[in-house]
């Protein structure tokens, strides 16, 4: 059988087995490999799929894009059930079982610093979109189509401004909720705005953040952004999570790049 | 039409988390980040052909804007 191995996550050893029934990329069940105190959840994927050339050509395909996320995460949340897991990119993958525990072996300082960091910690994610506003409330007994083009432009300037005043309240709410939930949670990223042809969303995404926090703490945590919807007043507030920490794994100079240098070009 | 706006919302939290975020290990392979760059072009891309000729409703006041 020609399988590569698929890494979904390094954790310490596990409390409690995995879930029977998993199954992870593919399709196959995932496995715990040891390696001194360390585990790695691993599961063999298709060689065909996953070398250079066939993973390239897959990432064309949105399907197989999406199965593969979603199956990854399936893992990576049955393993959030029973520990603390530090999760590792989308499809890093070795030959076999020795090339894991080569690479735990080498990077176990590494491993254990940022297991220590996480442990007992959660991601919640939080955006904030505008919302499409249906029409500029125009004076009651003002005909609907403009009379003349010298109204017309009037009208799209005033249009225009309205929406560039809304984007801009909208931006000044984001800053001033992260700056708050910033407060109470350990660390958080900004992640580059959500493009809405890619999600699928109504209006501009103008925070897309991350923030880590500590499981006991993330119920307030929670109440905090769900206080803040009723202040958001045209703007959605939108919570996803609890993720695993993976914009908090720390362990590349990419958290630098895609988090905060991002964040600051907003 | 909800189910299916909904996977895709998901679907891109998860990208930006998948994709940006995670451990980043020289696998024998990995990755690189310029493939991911890529990823993220391709998929906008293929979303927008996906919604030209499936075009969402959602999407519609957000263009006029």
């Amino acid at each position: 059988m020609t399988g590569l191995r698929y890494v979904y996550a390094v954790c310490r050893p596990l409390g409690a087995p995995l879930q029977a029934q998993l199954t992870g990329v593919g399709g196959a069940p995932p496995a715990l490999l040891s390696h001194r105190g360390l585990i790695a959840v691993v599961s063999t994927v298709p060689e065909a799929d996953f070398c250079e050339e066939g993973l390239k050509a897959h990432l064309e395909d949105l399907d197989w894009l999406a199965a593969t996320a979603r199956a990854h995460q399936g893992v990576i949340d049955a393993l959030t059930t029973v520990t603390t897991p530090l999760p590792l990119r989308l499809a890093t993958v070795f030959r076999d079982d020795s090339a894991v525990r080569t690479m735990m072996e080498a990077r176990e300082a590494d491993f254990l610093r940022a297991l220590e960091r996480l442990e007992g910690r959660v991601e919640w994610g939080v955006k904030v979109f505008t919302e499409p506003s249906p029409e500029p409330a125009e004076p009651a007994g003002k005909p609907d189509r403009p009379t003349s083009g010298r109204d017309y432009l009037r009208r799209r300037r005033a249009d225009t401004r309205a929406h560039e005043e809304g984007l801009q309240a909208a931006e000044a709410f984001a800053r001033s909720l992260h700056e708050r939930l910033r407060a109470q949670a350990e660390d958080s990223r900004l992640h580059p705005p959500q493009n809405a042809a890619l999600s699928g969303a109504r209006g501009s995404n103008v925070l897309n953040a991350a923030y880590l926090v500590r499981r006991d703490r993330s119920e307030e945590f929670v109440e905090l952004v769900d206080r803040t919807k009723d202040e958001a007043g045209g703007l959605r507030v939108e919570l996803t999570g609890p993720w695993a920490a993976y914009s908090f794994s720390g362990l590349g100079e990419e958290d630098a790049r895609y988090g905060v240098s991002a964040g600051e070009g907003r | 039409m909800t189910v299916v706006e909904r996977r895709e919302i998901a679907l891109v939290d998860l990208l930006d988390r998948l994709l940006a975020g995670g451990v980043v290990i020289t696998g024998d392979v990995t990755l690189r980040i310029a493939d991911v760059d890529l990823v993220r072009i391709d998929l906008n891309a293929l979303i927008s052909s996906v919604n030209e000729s499936v075009p969402s409703p959602f999407e519609l006041p957000a263009k006029e804007l």
